[in-house]
């Protein structure tokens, strides 16, 4: 009844080639932006802030990069979480080491730093492919982390192994409360979000999905192969770097190289399989899911049981019921959460008629 | 049939949503004025779970003992609230900020038994008023107070067990000038953790003449024998077990096992002697030594009374009631020890008896922790925890451990008194990194 | 010691180690052969099993019973997974499937610290791990009694179940299976049965893989994390053969060791985390599929 589409006419090829060629999705999309960026700093807490929503929107941007390599191109990987470990540590250093860089142009370099890198990881994806590239890829994770850690140079030769983030500044105002590094944030992963999905959707896209699918037919048909596949791990590599970048800046304060561990990098394939593979959607979704699905289940059970029950059984059981609920999704929709999003969209736009 | 099972599972979890949103407003507890709220983040699952549900009901079972024995601190009770963080940093920052406000009682002390999650939330601290303990772990240089105001590496860190261990070793050589020439291993974990006490160990080697060997063990440490292997081709004289979770420090004594290395010439870390860490290497660990922040026992006074009020009164937070006196289970007491007595130091430095407390005033009253023979005396610890206090530029008090070995069935200490470490060398070390770290945060020193 | 006596004692370590992997490996391979899934569990079924043999036998019943009703156990899991996981997911693409049995993980891990607490527990399976004597005191190498023992173990279950699924009618059934589910669903042969069959077996497996190991280490939560070891293991042997799983075990176990000891020390140490890794990558470069995984033929 609400979502039709009847009368709604497109009468150039820039309208045609809308992201949202619906009015109504338009207006949802304004209206969700408009939530984001003017009533939750308004209104949310310290604690929906920090803890859920700076994670959430990071972990998306790493998604995405992710989403990018393995939805999108088919490159199955498994190093996410070193390339975040390059950015962090790149844009780190360059703060360190260049007086008065500017934050947001260490970002960037930050993120060139990391597509270097994932390029130059990347190489083996022209030969090995499936799951054996996904364990090639852990080469990557492992090595990244060793080396990060081992070579002093690369945290200023702190005692304790970790680097502390230096403020963020642009502009000369220095975004240091909540509020404002929520904004950046968001500001941040809302444009790289926008530049992937126009990307996924225009011939760069088209070419990784001609990849993806039958890599053989496309290289037939004239698809640059290695230029296709390598940029593929550049553009994943640089989203990768940037969410790490703001991993360390934005969200924890203090790393060392040893947090980017093979668990996230697992837990970040995770997010894409269950958010939905080859979608940008699915990355917010899915790294909602995998991230703040655990906390939701602790407070809830923690608002139902308090201390009546003993504090390990909980924790199992939570573990327990993430699991079940990872299995359940996947049978009633295999494709991931978006697909899930996809069809019920579907199913509005017949509301309230069956078909 | 597909319809009928997505309407379902969306209607289910729009059931859930609305519970957790709910739930998830903090809830409102009546504003009790005789209560001092503490936020709890433990791990109960996991790799390092079984060390976690020693320290932290140990931490709770004091906590319980004071309510029940003395019906709090001047009439206030000890409330708590547990998040679970995995020892993961995202959870643990998670746990942080949701266990800061219950209605409007607030954490003002936090301890994580986690390296990660101690960095993830140490520049926050100080806007929030938190006092951030790192109980034998963590930086070593916030043990300057002028630098890490709200942070606490209470009562021996890394710096100070690596001295103290190399103290130990020297005398049981006979003296320092014996060590000369002679080899040391370091085996650890190859991670910040691990290689913390190398600037204290090869400045030692230095001063002392001795040879140190650094033999990184590769994250998660359950295969060791090529590090093993070095270790017989190196023939150290001693080697430094500075590894972490059961599977690495069991696999370490099993591997030196192997090998035919003499366990009487191994020193673990604190986090390498537990009952948890030797067990399960059975006959193989007899002999192994380690340093204890604080020993085991059911010997003390106040472990038989805690045993007694909480466990005979049914409230009891252990799950298996043999763990009394375990390390992981000692410690968490005396954690709990500090916190209780920062709250009566606070009470009685802000003239508040009686009532909450704040942050400044909560942080007050564990800068002046002062823990003197008659006092340990009298809370039934002497022997339990050495008598030291702390100051506003002292962060660590004490630096000193305890030696154990295990004779197969349990820890026995080897060390009457405490072995202490060089609090002269430490302390410069320590003011050293401090300073650079001012430096390059841009944080004046407080005075003190 | 003499340089070349040292380098046999790294060399035999390492190759034993190896076969310790493999051993693990083996459990990935079994299920990837008969029904095209990536087990992401296989590190939570080691642990499983380990923890429920021993829980077991502390509540008193002898080493042989308690094995026995942990083989029972393993083997309700893999049909209750087929029942709850797979049958649902049949047809599925991988990437799903591989999915599911990471939150078959989860439930698997929380199950196990549920039932049987978080406690560190002893296994003690009667061999000591020391120095086989009258080889340490002729030669003066150093080779544990347990490594032994265990490479032994795995020698005779990796031949066993090549032969099953080289000789018996079972096996080509497994194959059939793994090569394409329609086609051998629409010729007869009982899916349900077979998958139930086969993650039972994995099961036992990651039993045996789980008591070798937990002897070393202690049985606790870390052994979810050898799974970790056994990832080179796979890529170069090849996901799809179990003879190849011993091969690539014993390369990966004596290179690893070898570039430990004798590169290692000249970088600082440590790099037995990615050294295997970087040995697969240059392995695959020349057989993209593993030196015995079967040939993935694409058509256009």
């Amino acid at each position: 009844m609400f979502y039709r589409e009847a009368g709604q006419f497109r009468t150039s090829y820039a309208q045609d080639s809308q992201i949202f060629p619906l009015r109504q999705d338009r207006l949802a999309m304004i209206a969700l932006l408009a939530v984001a960026f003017l009533l939750i700093p308004a209104v949310a807490s310290d604690y929906w802030l920090r803890a859920l929503l700076i994670p959430w929107l990071i972990f998306s941007l790493v998604a995405m990069g992710q989403n990018i390599l393995t939805g999108y191109a088919g490159q199955l990987s498994l190093g996410s979480a070193g390339f975040m470990a390059v950015g962090a540590f790149a844009c780190y250093n360059l703060m360190l080491r260049v007086d008065g860089m500017p934050f947001l142009v260490a970002l960037v370099l930050s993120g060139l730093c990391a597509a270097a890198v994932g390029v130059a990881f990347g190489l083996p994806s022209l030969r090995i492919r499936g799951l054996y590239l996904a364990v090639a890829t852990l080469a990557a994770q492992f090595f990244i982390v060793w080396a990060l850690d081992k070579f002093g140079w690369f945290k200023n030769y702190d005692p304790s192994g970790v680097i502390t983030a230096q403020p963020m500044e642009i502009l000369g105002y220095e975004f240091a409360s909540p509020q404002a590094k929520y904004l950046l944030v968001l500001a941040i992963v809302a444009g790289l979000a926008l530049l992937a999905k126009n990307m996924a959707r225009g011939a760069t896209g088209r070419a990784w999905m001609a990849v993806r699918d039958m890599d053989v037919a496309a290289e037939v048909m004239g698809l640059p192969l290695m230029r296709t596949k390598l940029q593929a791990f550049a553009i994943s590599s640089f989203y990768c770097g940037v969410g790490g970048a703001l991993f360390a800046f934005a969200y924890l304060g203090t790393v060392e190289p040893s947090a980017f561990t093979i668990d996230l990098s697992f837990r970040i394939l995770f997010m894409i399989i269950i958010g939905g593979v080859g979608t940008i959607l699915g990355s917010f979704l899915g790294a909602g899911f995998i991230l703040l699905l655990p906390i939701l289940l602790s407070v809830v059970f923690h608002a139902v049981v308090g201390q009546a029950v003993d504090a390990s059984v909980v924790s199992a059981v939570e573990l327990i019921v993430f699991g079940s609920l990872i299995i359940i999704f996947l049978i009633v929709e295999p494709h991931g959460l978006a697909r899930l999003w996809q069809v019920t969209k579907e199913r509005l736009r017949l509301w309230p008629f069956p078909h | 049939m597909f319809e009928v099972r997505i309407s379902r599972a969306l209607r289910t979890l729009l059931a859930i949503g609305t519970v957790a949103a709910v739930a998830a407003v903090p809830s409102l507890a009546q504003a009790q004025a005789k209560e001092q709220y503490f936020g709890i983040p433990s791990y109960r699952v996991g790799p390092f779970a079984a060390g976690g549900t020693g320290f932290f009901g140990g931490i709770i079972d004091y906590l319980q003992y004071v309510n029940m024995k003395e019906g709090g601190v001047n009439g206030v009770q000890m409330v708590w609230a547990e998040c679970e963080t995995e020892y993961n940093a995202a959870r643990g920052v998670e746990c942080y900020q949701r266990l800061l406000t219950r209605g409007d009682q607030r954490m003002h002390i936090f301890e994580p038994l986690a390296t990660p999650i101690a960095y993830g939330v140490l520049n926050r601290v100080d806007d929030d008023k938190v006092v951030l303990t790192q109980y034998g772990y963590g930086r070593s240089d916030a043990a300057d107070g002028r630098v890490f105001p709200w942070v606490f590496s209470t009562m021996t860190s890394y710096w100070s067990q690596a001295s103290a261990i190399m103290n130990w070793i020297s005398t049981k050589e006979g003296g320092v000038a014996n060590l000369k020439g002679k080899k040391v291993a370091h085996l650890h974990l190859d991670s910040a953790f691990g290689r913390e006490p190398l600037p204290v160990l090869n400045r030692l080697a230095k001063d002392w003449g001795f040879e140190l060997v650094s033999i990184p063990v590769a994250s998660p440490g359950i295969e060791q024998s090529a590090q093993w292997l070095r270790i017989r081709q190196e023939r150290p004289d001693w080697v430094i077990s500075w590894g972490f979770g059961a599977g690495m420090n069991s696999t370490s004594i099993t591997s030196a096992a192997r090998i035919n290395f003499p366990r009487e010439k191994m020193v673990g870390v604190w986090w390498a002697g537990s009952e948890e860490d030797v067990m399960p290497a059975g006959d193989a660990a007899k002999g192994y030594f380690a340093a204890a922040n604080v020993p085991n026992g059911k010997q003390f006074p106040l472990v038989q009374d805690i045993e007694k009020v909480v466990y005979g009164g049914g409230k009891g937070n252990l799950s298996d009631p043999k763990r009394i006196g375990t390390i992981y289970w000692n410690r968490g007491v005396t954690a709990g020890i500090f916190w209780v007595e920062a709250v009566r130091n606070g009470q009685r430095i802000a003239n508040k008896r009686g009532q909450t407390l704040n942050g400044d005033e909560m942080r007050a009253g564990f800068e002046a922790l002062n823990l003197t023979p008659a006092r340990l005396k009298e809370l039934g610890i002497e022997g339990m925890l050495p008598s030291f206090k702390l100051s506003c530029s002292d962060h660590e008090g004490a630096g000193v451990i305890k030696m154990i070995q295990w004779d197969g069935a349990k820890w026995v200490s080897v060390t009457p008194d405490w072995v202490s470490s060089d609090r002269k060398m430490i302390r410069e070390m320590v003011e050293e990194s401090a300073a650079k770290y001012a430096v390059e945060q841009k944080i004046t020193p407080k005075k003190c | 010691m003499g340089g070349f006596q040292f380098f046999l004692e790294v060399l035999i370590g390492g190759l034993l180690s190896g076969v310790m992997y493999s051993l693990v490996a083996l459990g990935f391979v079994l299920i990837y052969k008969a029904s095209g899934v990536f087990n992401f569990a296989q590190g939570a079924m080691v642990f499983f099993a380990a923890v429920t043999f021993v829980g077991i036998m502390e509540l008193g019943l002898p080493f042989w019973a308690a094995l026995l009703v942990t083989i029972g156990v393993m083997v309700l899991l893999g049909m209750a997974t087929e029942r709850f996981v797979l049958r649902p997911l049949v047809n599925q693409h991988e990437i799903t499937l591989l999915m599911a049995t990471i939150g078959l993980t989860f439930v698997i891990e929380g199950v196990a610290q549920l039932v049987w607490g978080v406690g560190v527990r002893r296994l003690d399976l009667g061999i000591k791990d020391v120095p086989l004597p009258w080889l340490a005191d002729n030669t003066g190498i150093f080779i544990s009694q347990l490594d032994i023992f265990a490479a032994a173990v795995a020698g005779f279950l990796v031949a066993t179940l090549a032969l099953l699924f080289a000789k018996t009618d079972t096996g080509r059934a497994l194959r059939a299976v793994a090569d394409d589910h329609a086609a051998a669903l629409s010729i007869g042969i009982p899916l349900k049965r077979i998958w139930a069959l086969v993650w039972a077996i994995a099961g036992i497996v990651a039993l045996v893989a789980g008591m070798l190991w937990g002897a070393r280490s202690g049985v606790q939560f870390a052994l979810v994390f050898v799974a970790l070891k056994a990832l080179p293991v796979l890529i170069i042997g090849g996901f799809t053969s179990v003879p190849g799983v011993i091969v690539a075990g014993l390369i990966v176990g004596a290179s690893e060791k070898l570039a430990e000891v004798y590169i290692g020390p000249s970088v600082g140490g440590g790099i037995e985390s990615w050294f295997p890794y970087v040995l697969a990558i240059l392995f695959l470069l020349i057989r993209p599929e593993g030196l015995f995984g079967e040939k993935i033929i694409r058509r256009v």
